[in-house]
């Protein structure tokens, strides 16, 4: 009996033995389904055995990761000069029209991500090894790591909505455990459930929109959606497109932190740096924007959720300027870093609103190294002075060379300084706000341009602030081991290197391959560079170095007396988060937690108990009446047969124990004694 | 059909697989000492039941097995284990001395022998009759609500009183409380 | 593949989980043993269901029932040993031995 599993496990094997056709990548993406499963493999079996390897169960997972970066980058070149697509299936139950199916994908886009995840990833797990040595859960931390990268490697593979679920729920699962991981202060622990329950409340949009859009075009494959509406021909789809899109949105600014949803990520700087740099750079916060990526086509042809446009516009460019002037009070250098990050997610967000696919992707694409790095460099600082605050820090130029180094490549990269990888994508994205037309993209660029100067503000605050100076804390800060310096050295080579490759007049490489897909849509690359607004962006990210210079850059002894950004009104809201924190406290969680809870009390103590108590009198007044007739009737025949079972049963008490296990014991030898018996006679 | 014609057969390579699983998950759950082990022990062995049910084509069954036991019970047995305190770790006292075990093996041996020796003499090498595709869960709710209703009414109302039951054996006496 | 070699891995999970009622001392891991019998039982109702090709599904019917009925006895059980846990502070199976009065 061949059954759907064998069956598909046959074409499985088939499909690898057509290597004639390269359109569908042949070995190479037919195997392409081990990447995210490797990853969760070695995650389980960190588990079960990483307590007795020689690394504490590091090797496994550096093993995995090693392995999908290495598969990352073979896919992505191979994807380029191929144009492989391909998409890979197994079905794993029908219940009428829904199915379940488990794939993966290739194209460019999803080996794009495989790249910057594996290679990213691989780095990130280098460097913790050292970073996390000593801690007494290592085994564990490197378990729920893998666990984390391997469900953001399902996310990515999914060829059809209901693995993104699972891969989206595996993300937030693991990054629960990862926020949490020093649970015994209260304060990451309660950092860990709001992200989860945040993202919770984002992941309504999720389900909604799947169900949506599943429904509505009878699939749950991207590819067929996506050719549906490209084709125009779905009705049913167009008309509930605009909920369905929205829907999906409000997922993305979950997991992608945008205002107003975006309260979640500073808090996980809970979790060990590692784990921020990972978050932050190519796991989980680029699974918003990979999800508008993945569905563009549904944004952006006419008809569809085109109207959703304006409304990612405002929310990204919204959470680009309102998260960058956060991050120019914040204190602890981790903070400066993740409000960084919100703002550069507000960009890339943005630019998917503006129809910049290409931008949005390159964005997240560089992002991922300097932000990566940046994170890294910051916890090799802290590593070294064993403190968050930047008011421990402060001349570490002189105490960690390479850090310094590596961190100034970072913010410059993030400030987009010419020629690095940071000028290039938001450049990119400057223009892609110029050419879309509409209110809400001008709003967009002049908040872009913006956010290019507030970036360089904070950015430059925070290198003053930890490098330069005297140093404010305690013992002698040293240079970090090779383990964390060298991903640093690597990852700002990347940081300088990476801008080139989608450099207008010079390559398109990365436009091309982000191309490769099934549904492809037009884009707007530009071919040569538009002097206008490079010039702009740039200008704003030295003017804000400029002041930052001047403000920052003379030490002095008191945080007051550093800080200069005390503008009477803007600091103390800025200060307070904009208040969204106290909003959602005072005005969601306490009002209804009490109510609530007495609702449920009131339920209890009387409806519950109403049957239970019901049911007792019941059973209370027919025993009554059974008693009656047992004292009176019964009772006479019971007392003869009672004498003659006390004869019998002082012999056979004996037996009796009284141990329930011994009962078993002879009701099961009783029964193969009887059945033997009847087999053989 | 001789060894060679089985091992031939993809869908017995998966079998060999999840029957593997089963069987160590089933291990773990008589032989850990460690509570939360012999859990995640018995998850490995449903999940590969599961597995094995994908392999005959019974979808609903196996997804139900899953929802119902990997998502509810198993999440009832973690509660009971921790609400009775048994130590998280490993712990010596779990089972019976040897002495009692090797009763117990004597007998569960003895028992899976003569099932063994039963099936292999009734069944010999029969194979699967042929099948075409997974049974469609359509068929099975048809069945359940025509043919199967009773028993179906029943099984509801068996549940509703082991809601009963539990509610009224877990609840603490108010009377014992104020004591 | 043969019928057999289903119905020989149910057995062989049948009798683990009388091994592990008759040699387990502590009250939930015989309970956890307990599901293993009734999780080999849906095997072998799930396998003969399939074996002689039921036109209404009988085995496959059966075996939900079996996995309802499982998860009230792991409802029903747990607040037993709950109880016996609250009165004598023990969830060994060996210390109940009042059934002899």
């Amino acid at each position: 009996m061949l059954t759907f599993l064998a069956t598909n496990a046959n074409q499985l094997i088939l499909a690898t033995e057509e290597l004639g056709e390269i359109n569908d990548g042949g070995l190479l993406a037919s195997l392409a389904w081990l990447i995210p499963v490797v990853p969760m493999v070695a995650a389980f079996a960190i588990v079960f055995f990483g307590r007795r390897l020689p690394h504490k169960g590091w090797e496994l997972a550096m093993g995995a990761m090693g392995f999908v970066g290495l598969y990352g980058i073979l896919l992505a070149f191979a994807t380029m000069n191929g144009e492989i697509t391909y998409e890979g299936a197994i079905s794993m139950g029908e219940f009428g029209p829904i199915v379940l199916e488990w794939g993966w994908m290739v194209d460019g886009l999803s080996s794009m991500m495989y790249f910057v995840v594996g290679v990213v990833g691989s780095l990130v797990f280098i460097y913790a090894k050292s970073y996390m040595a000593g801690d007494i859960r290592f085994t564990w931390f490197f378990a729920s790591f893998s666990l984390f990268a391997g469900g953001m490697l399902v996310l990515v593979a999914a060829p059809n909505l209901i693995q993104l679920i699972v891969g989206w729920e595996l993300v937030g699962v693991a990054s629960y455990l990862l926020i949490g991981h020093y649970w015994e202060d209260h304060d990451n622990s309660s950092a860990a459930i709001k992200a989860f329950l945040v993202n919770k409340v984002a992941d309504v949009g999720l389900f909604l929109g799947v169900i949506i859009i599943g429904t509505t075009a009878g699939t749950f494959r991207f590819s067929e959606i996506l050719a549906q509406v490209a084709a125009g021909e779905n009705d049913l789809l167009k008309k509930f497109a605009f909920l369905g899109g929205l829907a999906l949105f409000i997922a993305a600014m979950g997991k992608s932190a945008q205002f107003p949803l975006h309260v979640w990520l500073p808090d996980a700087m809970a979790g060990p740096t590692p784990v921020s740099a990972l978050m932050h750079a190519a796991t989980m916060v680029t699974a918003g924007v990979y999800l508008l990526g993945r569905t563009f086509p549904l944004y952006f042809v006419e008809g569809y959720a085109v109207d959703v446009r304006p409304i990612i516009m405002i929310v990204g460019a919204l959470t680009l300027f309102l998260t960058g002037l956060i991050a120019l009070v914040q204190t602890d250098l981790k903070k400066v870093l993740a409000y960084s990050t919100l703002s550069q997610l507000g960009y890339m967000v943005a630019a998917m609103g503006a129809g910049a696919y290409t931008a949005a992707l390159f964005h997240l694409f560089t992002h991922a190294f300097f932000k990566g790095l940046l994170f890294l460099a910051a916890g090799s600082v802290i590593h070294s002075v064993h403190s968050n605050e930047m008011t421990d820090m402060g001349g570490l130029r002189k105490y960690m060379p390479t850090t310094y180094k590596t961190f100034v490549i970072g913010s410059l990269a993030l400030a987009g300084i010419f020629p690095l990888a940071g000028f290039w994508s938001k450049d990119e994205i400057l223009v892609a706000f110029g050419k879309a037309s509409g209110g809400a993209a001008n709003f967009a660029l002049y908040l872009g341009i913006a956010g290019a100067f507030i970036t360089a503000l904070y950015m430059s605050r925070a290198v003053y602030l930890t490098f330069f100076g005297e140093f404010k804390g305690h013992g002698t800060p040293h240079e970090s081991p090779k383990m964390i310096t060298v991903p640093l050295v690597v990852l700002a080579g990347f940081s300088l290197v990476a801008g080139l490759i989608n450099m207008p007049g010079f390559s398109s490489w990365f436009t091309e391959l982000t191309a490769v897909r099934f549904t492809v849509m037009g884009d707007y690359h530009p071919k040569a560079i538009n002097f206008g607004m490079a010039a702009a962006g740039l200008s704003a990210a030295l003017l804000g170095i400029l002041i930052g210079y001047v403000l920052w850059s003379k030490d002095a002894e008191t945080q007051a007396a550093r800080d200069k950004f005390r503008i009477p009104l803007l600091y103390p809201l800025l200060e307070r988060k904009y208040y969204i924190d106290d909003l959602y406290m005072d005005g969601i969680v306490r009002p209804l937690r009490g109510p609530v809870a007495r609702a449920v009390d009131w339920f209890n103590g009387h409806v519950i108990d109403l049957f239970v108590n019901g049911a007792g009198a019941l059973a209370k007044f027919v025993g009554k009446y059974v008693y009656r007739f047992d004292q009176s009737g019964l009772d006479s025949a019971i007392i003869a047969s009672a004498a003659a079972t006390g004869a019998g049963g002082s012999v056979l008490r004996l037996l009796q124990s009284g141990r329930v296990q011994q009962y078993a014991v002879m009701i099961f030898a009783g029964t193969v004694v009887l059945v033997a018996g009847f087999i053989i006679f | 059909m001789s060894f060679g014609d089985w091992i031939g057969q993809l869908e017995n390579w998966v079998f060999a697989v999840l029957a593997f699983g089963t069987l160590a998950g089933a291990i773990l759950v008589v032989h850990s000492r460690n509570v939360i082990h012999a859990a995640l022990g018995l998850v490995l062995t449903l999940g590969s039941l599961a597995g094995l049910f994908l392999l005959l084509g019974a979808e609903f069954v196996a997804w139900t097995l899953v929802m119902v036991y990997i998502g509810a019970v198993i999440v009832l047995f973690l509660f009971g284990i921790m609400i009775t305190r048994a130590p998280l770790g490993y712990e010596i006292d779990l089972s019976h001395p040897t002495s009692v075990k090797v009763t117990a093996a004597i007998v569960a041996g003895s028992l899976f022998a003569l099932i063994g020796w039963a099936f292999l003499d009734a069944f010999e090498a029969v194979e699967f009759a042929a099948v075409d595709g997974p049974t469609r869960t359509a068929d099975i709710g048809i069945s359940m609500f025509t043919n199967y209703v009773i028993p179906f009414e029943v099984m509801s109302f068996l549940l509703l009183a082991a809601l009963i039951g539990g509610i009224v054996l877990a609840r603490q006496d108010p009377e014992e409380a104020d004591e | 593949m043969i019928v057999n070699q289903f119905l020989i891995l149910g057995a062989a999970v049948f009798a683990l989980g009388v091994y592990g009622v008759l040699s387990r001392r502590n009250a939930v891991m015989v309970l956890l043993s307990v599901e293993l019998m009734l999780g080999a039982v849906n095997l072998n109702l799930v396998v003969f269901d399939r074996a002689f090709r039921d036109e209404l599904a009988a085995g496959q019917i059966f075996s939900l029932f079996v996995i309802a009925i499982a998860a009230a006895e792991v409802g029903i059980g747990l607040a037993i040993i709950l109880l016996i846990f609250r009165n004598r502070s023990s969830a060994n199976v060996d210390e109940l031995d009042l059934m002899k009065l």
